[in-house]
């Protein structure tokens, strides 16, 4: 472990870029330089002279997470001390399991930390470990994605010859599937069954993996960890509103310029999000936000509106994993949706038959209003099919399905009304623009 | 009238509750496994199925009771009552009546658990309940080998009967399961 | 002591027994799932929730205490 100058782990200046701070383009940043550009892994056990702003008390970390208002930055957006207070506090010793696992086909941002910045998550791991008390730490990613997997094997086994993490961190890879991703399923999947989510109480805070109180956290959220135990709560708070303090990374998609993964402040307007990315290449329609778990905007009013959970849930839509997809005026809203349900059919568990037998017979319905006309009867047979859905899963993947449905049926209505009694326009004909992954990239099995 | 221990009256009663037992116990597996068909009709709801066969299943093992009841008290041949429930400790047909015992102990375990059935947990109890179809031919093994009753003509005929109403039932249940799961 | 009714939808398999022993509470689905009006149970119904409960081939009908927060 070599030594670093303290000045050069003073916390740096209040604004971006704070997590892609340390991003090279040619290649993933290296655990040296990582240390050189963020400053070493604060954990009391490895160099107690170096001097901490927290002592060696686990429950000070715990503190100042809880006083950053970092929040999850999954899709959930639960606030992070919290949850790491109830694994502390939990029966029998913590898990910590670091979900790297990106199941929205549209969001990249998780693989760019991973790639790009391993050491910043890899940090954010060991110091939660350290703060729930675990004696087992977890990363996960998709098992289909090798080249991920060797990159991040090498990241590890390079602290490991160094002894930075006093938690060893074990890597594997989880089967390809939408739902594998989902905390359940991850806990499910390492103790040794199938991938898919589990029926809940007990949540995996109180019995998770082996029965023990599990932290599951997406890696960008521990990334932010690894940034908050260097610089302090108040400087993770120092950009962003007080209610949704921080940064966040933002994956940009659709018909913008430069579509990609941008860090920005939170509570950024939506608006503003696009322009970063380039602008509209052409007139936009709408935005979808928050993934295949979130809601259609319409774009004048979804330009202004600010990039918080509560922002977002107050124009009733939904942020989810920080994902913005601009729409232009060419393509058809409901041709997209009906595209993405139909791949969310078909990745249900098939464990619940309201989501096993619901979502196809709503995507065959959202396909007929789209691609054939309803004559006049498919929005009412997508109302009368989503109750029948929602809420009566074992997970929230029905859910996501019927939220994107409803959405582009309150966002699109008019045009909805008019592919219902006239046929499709002639937006379904364009080239689609929402990703859905190929054959080749999912896997057709659970183990 | 008095019944007399040493005549014939309680063989007759041991092999007349023996051969009710098999009938109620044919009817419990068909039931049971009418319950995975998921057979229903108009006038036949659910429930009925299910509450027949946990029903039914208690009858079993009430005139069981009798059976081996009168078994034991009859004096023309010793069988004790630990004959009952362990295989070949009698020295009469000691092969025959061990299959007694046999069935006799898989009935009490599948009766016990089913009454904790909450308490013991789905698959535990859904992989016991798998003796079922030990316990019922292990059954008519046991009355067809005691040999009491073979050369009479209807208790054959009736045995054949049970025989052949189980293994189609079985064969129709496994069929659209093994078809349901290729689907 | 008050009591709600759950549907564990992973154990559920559609058998649909719940659903002719409480009518009241319990419809199915077009795919012969349960679908619950309310979770609580009223209190003349209780002997017949019970028995539902216990009636389910899979355990998946579920009568939990409401936690008295």
């Amino acid at each position: 472990m070599t030594s670093i100058a303290l000045s050069a782990y003073r916390a740096p200046e209040l604004r971006l870029p704070r997590l892609l701070a340390g991003v090279s383009y040619y290649h993933p940043t290296g655990l040296t330089e990582h240390e050189q550009l963020y400053g070493p892994l604060p954990l009391p056990v490895v160099s107690p002279e170096q001097g901490r702003t927290w002592q060696q008390r686990p429950e000070r970390l715990i503190e100042m997470v809880e006083r950053s208002g970092l929040t999850g930055r999954g899709g959930a957006g639960f606030p992070t001390g919290r949850k790491m207070r109830s694994v502390a506090a939990g029966q029998g010793r913590a898990i910590v399991i670091a979900n790297g696992a990106e199941g929205e086909p549209a969001s990249c941002k998780d693989r760019l930390l991973l790639t790009r910045v391993p050491h910043l998550v890899l940090d954010g791991i060991t110091l939660a470990a350290y703060a729930v008390g675990a004696d087992e730490a977890h990363l996960v990613v998709h098992g289909h994605e090798a080249d991920l997997l060797a990159s991040l094997e090498e990241a590890i086994a390079d602290r490991e010859t160094l002894g930075v993490d006093p938690v060893p961190i074990q890597i594997t890879g989880i089967p390809a599937r939408y739902v594998s991703s989902e905390a359940s399923s991850i806990i499910q999947y390492l103790g040794g069954g199938p991938g898919k989510p589990t029926f809940s109480p007990p949540r995996p805070h109180e019995r998770g993996l082996k029965g023990r109180p599990t932290l599951v956290n997406n890696v960008e959220t521990l990334a932010h960890l690894a940034l908050i135990a260097r610089y302090g709560d108040g400087w993770f708070r120092g950009i962003g509103p007080p209610s949704a303090p921080g940064s966040t990374l933002v994956t940009v998609g659709g018909a913008v310029a430069r579509p990609g993964v941008y860090e920005i402040e939170m509570g950024t307007s939506l608006g503003r999000v696009a322009m970063l990315a380039g602008g509209p290449t052409e007139r936009p329609q709408a935005l979808l936000v928050g993934g295949y778990f979130g809601a259609w905007l319409p774009a004048e009013l979804a330009w202004p509106v600010p990039m918080t959970h509560a922002g977002l849930r107050a124009v009733g839509g939904a942020m989810g994993a920080g994902i913005v997809i601009v729409l232009p005026v060419s393509s058809c809203p409901l041709a997209e949706t009906a595209r993405v349900v139909s791949y969310l059919a078909e990745e249900t568990a098939a464990q619940c038959g309201p989501c096993m037998f619901g979502l196809p017979a709503l995507a065959d319905a959202v396909i007929e209003l789209a691609y054939a006309g309803g004559w006049g009867r498919a929005i009412e047979a997508i109302a009368t099919l989503v109750p029948l859905i929602e809420k009566r899963g074992a997970c929230r993947h029905p859910d996501g399905a019927t939220q994107l449905v409803c959405s582009a049926l309150t966002a699109f209505a008019a045009h909805a009304r008019r592919h219902d009694r006239q046929g499709p326009c002639y937006g379904v004909g364009r080239a689609p623009l929402l990703p859905v992954p190929s054959d080749e990239d999912r896997d057709w099995d659970w183990a | 009238m008095s019944v007399s221990l040493n005549g014939p009256a309680l063989w007759y009663t041991t092999r007349a509750t023996g051969l009710v037992t098999l009938l109620l116990l044919t009817a419990s597996v068909l039931l049971g496994l009418l319950i995975t068909g998921r057979f229903t009709s108009d006038k036949w709801p659910r429930f009925l199925t299910v509450g027949l066969h946990r029903n039914l299943s208690l009858l079993v093992l009430a005139f069981v009771v009798q059976h081996v009841g009168t078994t034991v008290i009859d004096t023309f041949v010793h069988i004790p009552l630990v004959s009952a429930f362990i295989p070949f400790t009698s020295s009469y047909q000691p092969f025959w009546l061990s299959l007694g015992a046999v069935a006799l102990d898989l009935l009490i375990a599948l009766v016990a658990t089913s009454l904790i059935r909450n308490r013991l947990g789905l698959r535990a109890w859904r992989w016991l309940h798998w003796a079922a179809y030990v316990c019922w031919p292990v059954a008519l093994a046991h009355g067809l080998g005691m040999g009491t009753d073979r050369n009479t003509m209807w208790v054959f005929a009736l045995t054949i009967v049970c025989a052949a109403a189980v293994a189609g039932a079985a064969t129709w249940r496994f069929v659209a399961a093994a078809r349901a799961g290729a689907r | 002591m008050r009591y709600r009714l759950r549907v564990n939808p992973i154990a559920c398999t559609g058998h649909g027994l719940c659903a002719e022993l409480l009518p009241e509470i319990i419809e199915l689905d077009p795919w012969g799932y349960p679908i619950l009006s309310s979770s609580a149970v009223p209190a003349g119904l209780m002997e017949h929730a019970k028995r539902a409960v216990d009636t389910c081939p899979t355990l998946a009908l579920l009568m939990e205490k409401v936690p008295s927060s």
